[in-house]
């Protein structure tokens, strides 16, 4: 199963669907001529492609776009903002190579700040897959769901298979209380391996894939702060208004504070490079996160 | 064109255009381009288009979307005038207690689509027109768009499109009235040659007297003008139509009139001479 096989069962069992691109073809690329109408390519015209989107949702159809990321939520943004999120019409829109995936294109590709920006938008909700498994098995439900969903595209191999999804509910893996290791998208295979890492020299780990980071998991990430030492944030965005940023909005909603330390970039782009070396480079390896967490830990109980 | 039928349109025109300039006090309105693109927008509802209130979920109807937003107090002068809407609630414009305000709003019915920002909602009717192409409907996806608003890149990228898709069931109304916000269009960016622009970008356009409803018949009824391309009517039009006091003038774009004003701009528009107007211009959005 892969994406293509999703969408291409979704579109013959449900006319509704349709599946548009801006000449980003990597996601559906042998099934456009067996779509026929179903399937729209607009050219390199990102702002069209929402406009049409929103006009093909006005008749009943479930429009699922796809650009890449930086181009989708940021050339097109006021489109987003206006032609699907004012109207809350029931759009997916997909953008691809989010994040660090982007590795060597520079930072004209690199979109980091795309959950900000799209979970700044009333009524657009936020999905971020772990990787391909965790991209299936969610995806059916936010299709299914009518809500406007911006999804960080993610195809890479997973190192497990994920739980069933919910609407809002992240996944959580064990019941560690030294550290809670809350992550979205790419970055948790990393964050997976260093809680291994971390096992291994006797720290308790609870690992929280938030999945969507709108609608978050308030109770999970709740219950994590109240029952672990330490509470980490990770992921391939600015430290503005991402994983961070939603943490510190649940802590003040509730009247708490937290232990926390971030992995984000902070302030700057970047460096383009092969994604392994992206990784090593930023200091995004499990290595590093592990190093870091329990250098933090030792630094917190001195 | 009958006599009966011409006569009854231009009585709604004068009926439109008193709504319009009544809804320029207590806050004001768009009022030059509302004046400009009233007559086309009448002629569409009373004459052209296959909506009615009733049918809106029927997806056979045809569409109509504003995209020139700030002229709403001509669709709404419009809807009243085909009993769309209550007369009484154009006195809610700018009230909290409505949805009557400087651009359309989709909680009034009718209303296809909210606009405001420029540019936008081509696109979205080519949205509706390809879904309408597909399932080989016969009906008709019509845009009222302004010259100003051809400054938008995002007009000329959806015309390439809405060309490459053969889109011959989209009728494109420009509101030639040959001024944005605070110029001559052609002073600031020239949109002239405008139909060559157009059929550059693979579209058919014609052009007509957007004041002259027996033109508007003849035109309108020959769309699609050609077979897989998308249409367009370039409507000459004169910014504020109907008041010489204000036509043509780049400082009469959004005005707020006060009562004695509003009341001789309504004896202006049945014919007395041009009114003494002591508002300030108030040339900003």
């Amino acid at each position: 199963m892969t994406y293509e096989d999703l969408i291409f069962d979704l579109i013959k069992k449900d006319d509704r669907f349709i599946i548009m691109t801006s000449e980003n073809r990597s996601a559906m690329r042998n099934i456009t001529s067996k779509i026929k109408n179903n399937f729209i390519d607009v050219g390199i015209a990102e702002q069209t492609l929402i406009g049409m989107s929103a006009g093909l949702a006005l008749r009943g159809r479930i429009p699922i776009v796809h650009a890449l990321a930086t181009f989708l939520t940021m050339r097109a943004f006021e489109f987003i903002r206006t032609d699907i999120g004012i109207a809350n019409l029931s759009v997916k829109i997909v953008g691809a190579v989010p994040g660090f995936l982007s590795d060597a294109n520079g930072p004209t590709h690199q979109a980091i700040e795309d959950v900000s920006i799209m979970r700044g938008i009333p009524n657009v909700n936020v999905f971020c897959p772990a990787d391909e498994d965790d991209m299936l098995q969610c995806l059916p439900a936010i299709f299914a769901d009518i809500s406007p969903f911006y999804i960080r595209y993610n195809n890479t191999k997973p190192l497990i298979e994920h739980s069933n999804y919910e609407i809002g509910k992240a996944e959580v893996f064990g019941e560690g209380r030294d550290v809670a290791i809350l992550v979205y998208g790419f970055l948790f295979s990393e964050a997976f391996k260093a809680k291994k890492i971390l096992e291994s020299k006797g720290i308790t780990v609870r690992l929280i894939n938030i999945r969507t980071p709108k609608p978050v998991d308030e109770t999970a990430v709740l219950k994590a702060i109240n029952e672990c030492k330490l509470v980490v944030t990770l992921e391939d965005h600015f430290i503005t208004g991402g994983l961070f940023s939603i943490l510190a909005e649940i802590l003040l909603r509730n009247k708490k504070t937290a232990n926390v330390l971030p992995f984000a970039l902070m302030n700057k782009w970047f460096k383009p490079a092969l994604l392994n070396d992206v990784l090593e480079y930023e200091g995004f390896t499990a290595e590093k996160i592990s190093l870091a967490i329990s250098n933090r830990l030792i630094a917190d109980s001195q | 064109m009958l006599k009966s039928k011409l006569e009854e349109l231009q009585k709604s025109a004068l009926n439109v255009r008193e709504r319009i300039i009544r809804m320029s006090g207590n806050g004001g309105c768009f009022i030059g381009a509302s004046l400009s693109c009233a007559d086309i927008i009448l002629f569409l509802y009373k004459e052209y288009l296959n909506i009615s209130l009733n049918k809106l979920t029927d997806p056979k109807r045809d569409y109509f979307f504003l995209s020139k937003g700030h002229d709403v107090p001509a669709m709404y002068g419009t809807f009243v005038e085909i009993g769309w809407l209550e007369e009484y609630r154009l006195n809610n414009h700018l009230k909290t207690n409505d949805y009557i305000y400087w651009h359309p709003n989709r909680n009034i019915p009718g209303v296809e689509f909210h606009s405001g920002s420029l540019g936008h909602n081509l696109s979205v009717a080519m949205g509706v027109a390809y879904d309408c192409k597909i399932k080989k409907q016969k009906n008709k996806i019509v845009i009222m768009v302004g010259d100003g608003e051809l400054n938008e890149g995002s007009m000329w990228e959806a015309m390439l499109v809405a060309s490459a898709y053969k889109l011959d069931n989209l009728l494109i109304v420009v509101d030639r009235n040959k001024f944005q916000a605070n110029m001559k269009t052609e002073d600031l960016i020239p949109i002239n040659p405008l139909q060559k622009k157009f059929e550059a970008f693979g579209l058919k356009a014609k052009s007509i007297n957007g004041h002259n409803f027996q033109e508007m018949e003849k035109v309108f009824s020959k769309f699609p003008f050609t077979k897989e391309k998308p249409s367009v009517v370039i409507a000459e039009t004169i910014r504020g139509k109907g008041l010489p006091s204000i036509e043509k003038r780049a400082d009469r774009w959004f005005v707020n009139f006060k009562e004695d004003e509003i009341e001789m701009l309504i004896k202006e528009l049945h014919g007395s001479r041009k009114t003494k107007l002591k508002s300030e211009t108030i040339v900003a959005r």
